[in-house]
């Protein structure tokens, strides 16, 4: 699964990434042809989309915020070789704890409020990875059935959530709760639309799940039961122990998307909270092959081409799941390119 | 539990709406027993969805709808092979980026034939219609595509037990080394029965967009379908009669969370109809469980344990998700 740690060439990546570049570009275009588009008007469309104003560069960031959080969490799953898909239930189950704390009656203080909803949304997403892991590990269920199960379980249970206790008085909607106080929002720059608080939280969780993968104990032990679990057992470490401690941690990561999904995002509980997050980050990861150096620019890119092509239907009428295209895309022509030259240096 | 719903009504919509999934899952079947995952499952459904109902559009040709359905599946059975069977990659990853591509696919390249009336396969009668009874009448008046997914399980389980070819997909499933020792080419025999299972996978999308949930749209209805395919198979434990019947239990499930809709009016509907998904994968777990008992007890005198253990026993094809490197 993942890349050999081979000292690549700079000319050889170099040679990577633009045979990597023509590949999406083509096919693309390819695409675009047979939906009768313009090719051009389309690509320029997605980069003005994304970065004609400093508003639409915020808009990217905030996109960015929970995207980059969740691949980081998924690093510590992949480590030890394990498919976290339930990704996406652990952002809802975190923003659905969120939310509950900042329901606590009593209690005035805004910030005391905000800081319990950040610690419950942890809580929310680690115990839901804990369920996914526990159903692997005592339960014999492949983590990717569980994890899909237990998404299915938190859409249903933000779906009765809305439609139910939390309906806003009166109507109940597809569109979510009532809006929060204004005095919950996490604060945001003038003219922005990215919460400092949010940027500042996903940069130090980079850095952390860099301390932690690259340069501690607990980051070598993961990787060992990654590569070799029967090995590390008789080294005297419990592999299942620590597949349900990467999970929880990846959990964790999701449900801290999901409390900056609802409190500096959109300000409300609605159905699709995770908004696609968690399986987009599963991409980013791997395209950027298992390595925490590339997340951050790769997550911007992924980020750019979602925010981008919201402006599609109305200036092309084109359907906005183009940069879903261009971003499978990507990941398969890593894939490809990856492949091949495996294959070369085999024969 | 199910108000309105008289026997016969019941079991005639259990039939239609586990017919697509039963092709699905078999396909699945097909593409496992001979040790490849296609995880993209969830994805190819919809993309084959698609492309079924654009080309019965245009044509006006449900026949060449079906085709066009199955054809878009072999062409993402095509990457899947090469990319996991030639390039050794990791099947799931495989697997995984492809499903998110095509559902995306799906929906860009569908989007100007969205909410539009098509063609629809609509349900035939069967001959002697009139002299059945009222409640065989109901029942057996069914589209094509159910007694096709009938056909298809009597033709993958005779394929898997009574056939040469059918023994030796099974074996390179088992162990390819051994396989290719006994002169087999492992390679060649898992891209067919990938593309194969690919094929079925397109029909059975095709059956949503034709037959089951007629039109194409965003979302189309067949969302998450693919998955629990992928789920069936495993419940099923990879015999086509077992999984036919698990493909049709969560038919069941759906159609009865309609009738539970009315007995609970404060609960919305989305609820009910994300339901059937983990209740079939807590069937997993209990399958788990089951297996396990029964592989402690070996023999057990007890008549009932022996039955329950021959139900629920399954095994996973050895290679399965292993890429298979000559030497």
């Amino acid at each position: 699964m993942k890349k050999p740690p081979t000292t690549r060439h700079l000319p050889q990546a170099a040679f990577d990434i633009l045979s990597g570049t023509i590949l999406v570009f083509g096919f693309t275009a390819l695409i675009l042809l047979i939906a009768d588009a313009p090719v051009l008007a389309a690509f320029k469309n997605i980069w003005m989309g994304a970065f004609v104003s400093t508003a639409k560069v915020s808009q990217v960031l905030s996109v960015w915020v929970p995207l980059i959080l969740c691949s980081c969490g998924l690093l510590y799953t992949f480590r030890v070789n394990l498919w976290n898909i339930g990704i996406e239930g652990q952002i809802t189950m975190g923003a659905i704890a969120a939310m509950a704390a900042l329901r606590i009656p009593g209690i005035e203080n805004p910030t005391l409020l905000l800081i319990f909803s950040f610690f419950a949304s942890i809580l929310g997403g680690a115990t839901w990875g804990l369920l996914t892991g526990l159903l692997k590990t005592r339960g014999g269920v492949h983590e990717i059935f569980g994890g899909l199960g237990l998404n299915f379980v938190a859409q249903g249970f933000i779906l009765w959530l809305i439609f139910g206790p939390w309906k806003r008085p009166g109507i109940a909607s597809m569109s979510g709760t009532e809006l929060l106080d204004h005095d919950l929002w996490l604060s945001t720059p003038t003219g922005w639309r990215v919460a400092t608080m949010g940027l500042l939280v996903a940069g130090s969780v980079v850095i952390l799940t860099w301390l932690f993968l690259e340069k501690s104990r607990f980051g070598l032990k993961l990787k060992a039961i990654g590569q070799n679990p029967k090995a590390t057992l008789l080294y005297g470490l419990l592999p299942e122990r620590y597949y349900l401690k990467a999970i929880m941690i990846t959990g964790a990561c999701a449900g801290i998307a999901g409390f900056l999904q609802v409190t500096a995002v959109y300000h409300r509980l609605i159905p699709s909270i995770s908004s696609g997050y968690g399986y987009l980050a599963l991409l980013v990861v791997m395209l950027a092959g298992y390595r925490i150096l590339l997340l951050p620019i790769l997550a911007l890119f992924f980020a750019s081409l979602n925010v981008g092509s919201i402006q599609l239907p109305i200036v092309l009428q084109l359907d906005s799941s183009l940069s879903g295209v261009i971003q499978g895309c990507c990941v398969l022509s890593a894939l490809l390119i990856l492949g091949i030259r495996q294959k070369r240096e085999r024969s | 539990m199910i108000c309105d719903l008289s026997l016969p009504v019941l079991i005639a919509s259990v039939l239609a709406a586990s017919a697509p999934l039963i092709i699905i899952a078999l396909g699945e079947t097909l593409s496992e027993k001979s040790g490849v995952i296609n995880l993209s499952l969830d994805g190819v459904v919809l993309f084959s969805a698609m492309a079924a109902f654009v080309v019965a559009k245009e044509t006006d040709s449900l026949l060449l709808g079906f085709f066009a359905g199955g054809c878009a599946g072999m062409l993402t059975g095509i990457i899947i092979g090469y990319f996991s069977i030639y390039l050794h990659l990791s099947q799931v990853a495989v697997g995984f980026a492809l499903s998110l591509l095509c559902r995306d696919l799906a929906y860009f390249l569908g989007n100007p034939y969205s909410r539009i009336q098509g063609p629809a396969l609509l349900a035939t009668k069967v001959p002697f219609y009139d002299a059945l009874p009222s409640s065989l009448q109901i029942i057996l008046t069914q589209p094509l595509t159910v007694w096709f997914a009938i056909f298809l399980i009597f033709a993958l389980y005779y394929f898997f037990t009574f056939t040469r070819t059918g023994l030796c997909l099974r074996s390179v499933g088992e162990n390819p080394a051994a396989s290719f020792a006994r002169g087999l080419n492992p390679g060649k025999i898992q891209l067919t029965a990938v593309l194969a299972g690919a094929f079925l996978v397109g029909i059975g999308g095709a059956a949503y967009s034709l037959s089951f949930k007629p039109g194409w749209g965003h979302p189309q209805g067949a969302e998450g379908i693919g998955w629990i395919g992928l789920a069936l198979v495993i419940f099923g434990g990879w015999n086509p009669w077992r999984v036919a019947i698990g493909a049709m239990l969560f038919a069941f499930l759906q159609v009865s969370s309609i009738g539970l809709q009315d007995l609970f009016p404060g609960i919305p509907a989305q609820v009910f109809q994300t339901a059937p998904f983990p209740l079939m994968i807590f069937t997993l777990i209990i399958l788990h469980y089951s297996t396990r008992k029964n592989a402690k007890q070996g023999n057990s005198k007890n008549k009932f344990q022996q039955f329950i253990g021959r139900v629920f026993m399954s095994r996973a094809p050895k290679a399965l998700g292993r890429s298979y490197r000559q030497e």
